[in-house]
């Protein structure tokens, strides 16, 4: 359950954000979850409503964006999208794999009053 | 320095050192501000009346990472690990893999070679950092409460406790969990994930992140191999399937066998480590 930290860590950034954006309440936000980063959403929902109680973004609504990893593919040198780390390449079927991305953890927008 | 990196969490113990984590400053100036911020709410309400539909609702682009916090204090870990030339690795693992044993050993072979010193993360518990003492090595016990990693936050101020010799090597046992310690850098040259014959040949494919974040796989307690299905090549496929090319060593804590091949990638760690540095070997 290290969602539970990490959202901690978002509620820091977002009391950050409400001084220097000056809000008070936020109603939506947007968060991106990588699906390499090794993070459930489901546990990120979970710990967001217990997290966010009673503070600045009680209530508010979490809208999770997964955007597919890119990887390298080492036998056929395409560059393709994959979902999880031991996909073979959707191209020629190479397992060997060179990924770029597809760890993000972070929060992409909110709205706010 | 706690106001800086945001302690304030009350479950995280680290020997001799507790009161450090539990001090409710910080958590003082968030309440004080929380509300100051409050009264200006007045303010805002009554500006904007004309606007029909939702009252002054506006997105605002972020761009935040999450574990920036944790990553900013892990880079400053390891600015520090690297201008004094220490190694620090970061051992990972399921509960049970023989992590403690094969440090034991560890410290043993490098005697006369390397001076270790110990980060031991468990829920609970002083027991691992008590065996590493009696190997004579330096130790230091970071207790997680209900957590189930180590962070950047607690290894920093474990390693500022500790007082690691120039030039040394830095091992970090961290919470026995194969997920969680994936994403949380604590400032470490090499994540190394233990894997034991007992546990299965499919566990990097099961664990991923895992195995993808770390440089080198330790396939412990071969001495059992004779009594369980495990099919070391394919463990190998398995690791670099998740990560291309990765280094994977077989070693048994117990027989001893492997152990020199450990040591020297170790050494040449350290070698790395110490590139450039006129520091002395401790």
């Amino acid at each position: 359950m290290h969602e539970l930290s990490l959202c901690e860590s978002l509620l820091d950034i977002l009391k950050t954000e409400a001084e220097t954006g000056h809000f008070e309440k936020i109603t939506r936000i947007v968060l991106e979850i990588g699906p390499l980063s090794s993070v459930e959403p489901e546990a990120m929902r979970f710990g967001f409503d217990v997290v966010m109680a009673g503070t600045l973004a009680d209530g508010a609504k979490l809208d999770i964006v997964t955007p597919p990893a890119e990887a390298r593919c080492l036998s056929c040198f395409e560059l393709v999208q994959i979902n999880d780390r031991f996909d073979p390449c959707p191209q020629c079927g190479g397992t060997e794999l060179q990924i770029s991305g597809g760890d993000a953890l972070r929060i992409k927008e909110m709205e706010v009053t | 320095m706690c106001a800086t990196c945001g302690c304030g969490k009350g479950e995280v113990t680290i020997e001799g050192h507790g009161h450090d984590h539990e001090h409710g400053h910080h958590h003082h100036h968030d309440h004080d501000h929380d509300h100051d911020h409050g009264h200006s709410h007045d303010h805002g309400h009554s500006h904007d009346h004309d606007h029909g539909g939702d009252p002054e609702s506006r997105v605002v682009a972020v761009e935040r990472d999450l574990l920036a916090k944790n990553n900013a204090l892990a880079e400053g870990n390891r600015a520090m690990f690297a201008a004094r030339g220490i190694l620090a690795l970061n051992l990972v693992s399921s509960p049970g893999s023989g992590k403690t044993e094969l440090l034991c050993k560890t410290i043993e072979k490098l005697q006369g070679k390397l001076k270790p010193y110990v980060v031991e993360g468990d829920q609970q518990t002083a027991n691992d950092a008590d065996r590493i003492r009696k190997t004579g090595a330096e130790a230091i016990q970071i207790n997680t409460g209900k957590g189930c990693h180590l962070d950047a936050h607690m290894v920093g101020h474990a390693v500022e406790h500790l007082g690691p010799a120039d030039a040394s090597v830095v091992f970090i046992e961290n919470v026995g969990n194969l997920v969680c310690p994936a994403g949380f850098d604590l400032g470490e040259a090499h994540k190394v994930v233990i894997l034991s014959v007992t546990e299965g040949d499919d566990k990097p494919l099961k664990y991923p992140d895992i195995f993808a974040a770390s440089d080198l796989v330790l396939i412990n307690k071969t001495d059992l191999l004779p009594y369980v299905d495990f099919d070391m090549a394919a463990a190998t496929a398995n690791a670099r399937r998740v990560k291309p090319g990765i280094k994977v060593l077989a070693v048994s804590a117990r027989s001893g066998e492997g152990l020199d091949n450990w040591i020297a990638w170790l050494m040449g760690a350290r070698a790395m480590a110490m590139a450039g540095h006129q520091l002395e070997s401790a």
